[in-house]
């Protein structure tokens, strides 16, 4: 799967694409694949206020529970409530569908030391080697 | 050792194949210093004969030839022998916890049968697969109460179980809780008034016991009614279960923690018993404890698997819902046995059975002059009376007519002194009830 | 079948619904005795309390449909009665029989936890027997038999701890837990109101003792330590570590999960630790019953003794024994009434069969885990080389090379005729093989499983899939575990949505 060219992304594989002072969050298809099947999702409530790399959702598959954490700061706006009923959604569709949380971005500079695509195709790369090594 | 399935020429024969002469080079990887150099002083080693002597023996050191009217919270009933045929069946008995369920759908789907069967007893839509015990199911309660709220403050009703609340207690210590205590009311009923006044918005549990630990069976929905408006939810704890073949189920309750000893269980001098916490199903993620749910493998066929795995310590470590590990998987099987045995009738009758050999002990222990029953509220099989003395002088002379008196409420409940509970069940004969009436005349003429 | 396969051969089992698909008005399994006293009227006894109909939904059968029931269920597991387990740290071992049968006797099973004390000396003679024994085995001062399970034993335990420094002036903050350790640890310290801090294993698989002396700081309550650690290594530095914690006021704690590498040969008192609890599920050949119940007893240093949980087994004037409440300084109850008594009592019935003689037991475990350990050298990678104990550490870095992973070969392992060793644990070892055979294997029953161990790792290299698809001989195939969290069913529910009233 192609990683879109206009989101960001964080070393603990979340995505970002902000436009302005709003923003969407996700994970990527390479943490989606290491997860596996997706069977819940606890997203946080609208209004939760959102701190830069501390955790702020879980995705959860039938061995393990990953930790999501928030790329940037501000405050949730909107939980992606198809989740509910369809966690696999993260599974099939990570970068479109599958988003996590809308939120309102505090400082958008934040953006600044994330990844671009293509920087973000080389780490996980380099992850991938490392597995196998 | 009959246990040791290898001869000495095995033994040799396995350690030339590792490589090693003697046993003791397997051990060389702890230090010289701490190797034992003789072996430990233990009694033994004793025949299967001798083992079975050596435990007889003791048997015959404890209450044999007494009747006992004692309840509080562990109770006598009657118990098919079909329960041990199945439990000591080797493939229930031996079998491990069924993480690979293809090889255990046996104990899974029992365990699944179990949680209907607590479902529909309790009226509750989801229960788990098992806690220790009523005490620690009761505690897990209140933590899950807590995680679901994320309050601090518990209100426990002192006419629920003395050592529940004491467990609670330790637990509580740790983790940030914080527990306080209301009182029950002339009736012996947990007081909604008093109630009412600690309830504020920082609770995440009100705990109440029904039938409580005086007997008394409670009226839960104003206690609910209070509890939710103020955001609080309501633990409702069963001691004896037995009572659900009669009385109303905890509906109204968030959660129920209840023991299942009764179902079948012996009372083995303190256990193993059964907990079970049981709930809405959208509380489900916060519950503690096993779980088995139905799903279907490859070629469709129905079948069974441990699920919501990801709430448990193996996963969660840190952040799991509860240490708890093992289940009471052989108990909660010999609840399942026992309960479909009883069936439906089978367990309504025994409940009356219980509520007749209560009434018929209370109206005769009551034509006792100065003995009066303690709390007016509607009893199962249990209930306090007072006598016109301490409690324990009279249970004094009563073990001298080798009977096992009431249980006295003045050691819990030092106001109580007096008052004693006196429990009654479907094994309790009439002759014995007569006897201890008997008794009682007796030693209150002392 | 494959020829190779020489264990298991396919038996008739048959198909069993779920009981309340049996049930029919009418049926009954159980009859009561008559009633002796005035039938009374419930609905008038009880009120607005009365349930008028019975439980809904409850199950009506016959006695027989019962245990043909549950018979049939019982043939869709595997048990220790039908053959090896080699779980890790599991200790799947021979439940003897006389157990079972002491356990149920009248005059044990059939007394009431709040009988007089006086008319429960046979009670309190076998718990007072356990408790001289436990401490013999552990080299400890003191213990208590109540924790219901290990996980309640690792708690007591770290409540004593908290209680300890507590009265030195200060709880401290924080447990040290290595990165092998058992899922219980870190969950049971939060629990106990600490927070975990992991400590690395170097790569022999012991602890980094250079990295611990740094770690050890006065905000360190204890190190939770499991030994042998759960790659079956023994900690060589033990005294070592005891020593670097108790300089800074710290405590060991030792997960007494695999005493049956010790039992006899060692006595963890003797190397330091403070406090520790036992699995009598494990060690002490207590049934897992398919998953309970056990028991979690905790054995401590002297200067512990005094927070024991209430009540402590005390011995009186004259020789009698008592279950003494009265502890001022007592962590309180971790759970009512007294221990798990019926477990306590098969417990004791093993170590009185074997006496001194235990040792034998924890040589053949050893050498049964270094025997398989030599058979497989090489078939499967072991990542750690260090001498095992009773159990060993396999990973499946051979087989992943054809995509063949640990779980895979587990599974394909049932269609061999043994139960799966521990997969995926401990974490530090990618794609584990957890192998613990325990003393009750014979040695034929443990070629038999490296001879199928060897197969499937040929398997693995020339015929992957069926590897990868197994189990293919048993009753169900794998199942959705998937859809199982997704949508849970947690209960059954009559067909149709019955619209009487609630009862």
């Amino acid at each position: 799967m192609a990683y879109p060219t206009n989101y960001k992304y964080s070393k603990d594989h979340e995505w970002i694409d902000a436009k302005g002072d709003s923003a969407t969050v996700g994970i990527s298809d390479y943490a989606q694949h290491e997860l596996g099947d997706v069977v819940f999702v606890e997203l946080p409530a609208v209004g939760t206020k959102l701190t830069a790399g501390k955790q702020f959702a879980s995705v959860e598959s039938v061995k393990a529970v990953s930790e999501i954490y928030a790329p940037a700061s501000g405050e949730v706006t909107e939980a992606n409530a198809v989740l509910q009923a369809k966690p696999e959604t993260i599974n099939t569709d990570p970068h479109g569908a599958g988003w996590l949380i809308k939120m309102k971005l505090s400082n958008a500079a934040e953006l600044n030391a994330l990844m671009d695509a293509a920087a973000y195709e080389k780490y996980i790369e380099e992850k991938k080697k490392e597995a196998s090594a | 050792m009959r246990y040791l399935p290898k001869s000495p020429a095995e033994r040799q024969e396995m350690l030339s194949a590792v490589g090693v002469k003697t046993i003791e080079e397997l051990f060389h990887s702890i230090p010289e210093k701490y190797r034992l150099k003789k072996p430990l002083d233990l009694p033994g080693p004793m025949s299967e004969h001798e083992v079975v002597q050596y435990f007889s023996e003791r048997a015959k050191e404890n209450s044999n030839g007494y009747t006992s009217f004692l309840g509080a919270g562990i109770y006598n009933h009657l118990r098919s022998v079909i329960t041990d045929t199945i439990l000591q069946r080797g493939e229930f008995l031996t079998s491990y916890t069924p993480y690979q369920a293809e090889i255990t759908q046996g104990t899974l789907q029992a365990i699944f049968e179990f949680q209907t069967l607590m479902c529909q007893l309790t009226g509750q839509e989801v229960a788990n697969a098992s806690m220790y015990d009523g005490s620690t199911a009761t505690t897990e309660a209140v933590l899950m109460a807590e995680r679901l709220t994320g309050r601090g403050r518990v209100l426990v009703a002192r006419s629920v179980h003395p050592e529940y609340r004491e467990v609670l207690r330790t637990y509580a210590k740790n983790s940030g809780l914080h527990v306080e205590e209301f009182g029950y009311t002339a009736a012996g009923t947990a007081d909604e008034k008093a109630l009412s006044g600690l309830l504020k918005n920082d609770v995440c549990a009100v705990v109440v016991q029904s039938p409580n630990f005086f007997g008394v069976i409670e009226t839960l929905k104003p206690l609910a009614d209070a509890s939710h408006s103020h955001g609080a939810l309501l633990v409702g704890v069963v001691a004896e279960g037995v009572s659900l073949g009669a009385v109303k189920p905890p509906s109204e309750a968030d959660i129920v923690a209840m023991e299942a000893q009764s179902f079948g269980l012996a009372p083995s001098y303190g256990g193993p018993y059964a907990g079970v916490v049981a709930s809405k199903d959208k509380f489900v993620r916060q519950m503690p404890g096993r779980l088995a749910g139905q799903t279907v493998d490859q070629e469709g066929r129905r079948g069974f698997v441990l699920t919501l795995a990801t709430r448990e310590q193996h996963i969660r470590r840190e952040k799991a819902t509860s240490n708890i590990c093992t289940n009471q998987a052989l108990c909660a099987l010999a609840a399942t046995v026992h309960l479909t045995l009883l069936g439906k009738e089978g367990l309504r009758e025994m409940a009356e059975q219980n509520i007749a050999k209560a009434q018929f002990a209370l109206a005769e222990l009551e034509k006792i002059p100065g003995v009066k029953r303690a709390f007016s509220g509607p009893s199962f099989n249990e209930f306090a009376v007072e006598f016109p003395k301490p409690a324990r002088l009279v249970n004094a002379e009563l073990l001298k007519e080798k009977i096992v008196g009431p249980f006295v409420l003045g050691t819990p409940y030092p106001e109580l002194t007096k008052k004693a509970l006196v429990c009654v069940t479907e094994t309790t004969t009439r002759g014995e009830i007569e006897r201890l009436v008997a008794g009682v005349r007796k030693a209150l003429a002392a | 079948m494959n020829e190779k396969i020489k264990k298991a051969t396919r038996h008739t089992n048959q198909n069993e619904g779920l009981i309340f698909e049996k049930s029919s008005p009418g049926k009954r399994g159980f009859d009561l005795p008559p009633l002796d006293v005035p039938k009374v009227d419930a609905s008038k006894a009880l009120g607005a309390h009365h349930r008028a109909r019975g439980v809904e939904g409850f199950p009506e059968v016959s006695e027989i449909e019962v245990l043909r029931h549950f018979t049939r269920l019982s043939t869709w597991n595997y048990a220790i009665d039908l053959g090896m387990y080699p779980l890790g740290s599991c200790t799947m071992k021979y439940n003897p029989r006389v157990n079972e049968f002491v356990a149920r006797l009248t005059g044990l099973a059939t007394e009431h936890p709040y009988q007089p004390q006086e008319m429960s000396q046979g009670c309190l003679k076998i718990l007072r027997l356990l408790e001289k024994c436990l401490l013999e085995i552990t080299g400890m001062d003191a213990v208590t038999l109540q924790p219901a399970a290990g996980a309640q034993g690792e708690l007591t335990g770290l409540l004593l701890i908290r209680a300890y420094l507590q009265k030195q002036g200060n709880a401290r903050k924080i447990v040290l837990i290595p990165d092998s350790a058992h899922g219980t640890n870190p969950a049971t310290a939060v629990i106990a109101g600490y927070e975990v801090q992991n400590i690395k294993s170097n790569a022999d698989g012991q602890i980094d003792i250079e990295h611990l002396k740094e770690q050890v700081t006065d905000d360190v309550a204890a190190l939770m330590l499991t030994n042998p650690s759960t790659l079956g290594i023994f900690e060589q530095r033990i005294p070592e570590i005891a020593e670097i914690l108790h300089k800074k006021g710290a405590l060991l704690y030792m997960d007494g999960a695999n005493m049956n590498a010790l039992t006899g040969v060692t006595r963890p008192g003797d190397l330091g630790a403070d406090v520790m609890h036992l699995n009598l599920h494990k060690t002490f050949s207590t049934p897992h019953g398919g998953g309970g119940p056990g028991a979690g007893p905790v054995a401590v240093k002297k200067i512990l003794e005094p927070f024991l949980p209430i009540p402590v087994l005390v011995e009186k004037e004259g020789g009698q024994l008592a279950l003494d409440s009265q502890r001022k300084e007592s962590i309180g109850r971790v759970k009512a009434f007294a221990g798990n008594f019926g477990v306590l009592v098969r417990a004791l019935a093993y170590i009185l069969a074997y006496g001194p003689g235990v040792r034998q037991a924890t040589e053949d475990a050893v050498l049964n885990a270094n025997y398989i350990r030599k058979g497989l050298e090489g078939v499967y990678d072991l990542p750690y080389t260090r001498p095992s104990m009773h159990e060993v550490v396999f990973s499946d870095a051979l087989q992943k090379k054809n995509g063949v992973n640990t779980m895979d070969i587990a599974k394909r392992l049932i269609d061999y005729g043994f139960h799966p060793y521990t997969t995926a644990f401990p974490l530090i070892v990618p794609g584990a093989l957890m192998i613990e055979p325990t003393e009750s294997e014979s040695k034929e029953e443990c070629d038999l499983f490296i001879d199928a161990m060897k197969s499937i790792a040929q398997e693995a290299a020339v015929t992957p899939e069926i590897v990868k698809t197994a189990p293919h001989t048993t009753r169900v195939r794998r199942l959705d575990e998937v859809g199982a969290a997704r949508k849970p069913i947690l209960r059954w529910q009559p067909e149709a949505k019955k619209s009487e009233a609630a009862d």
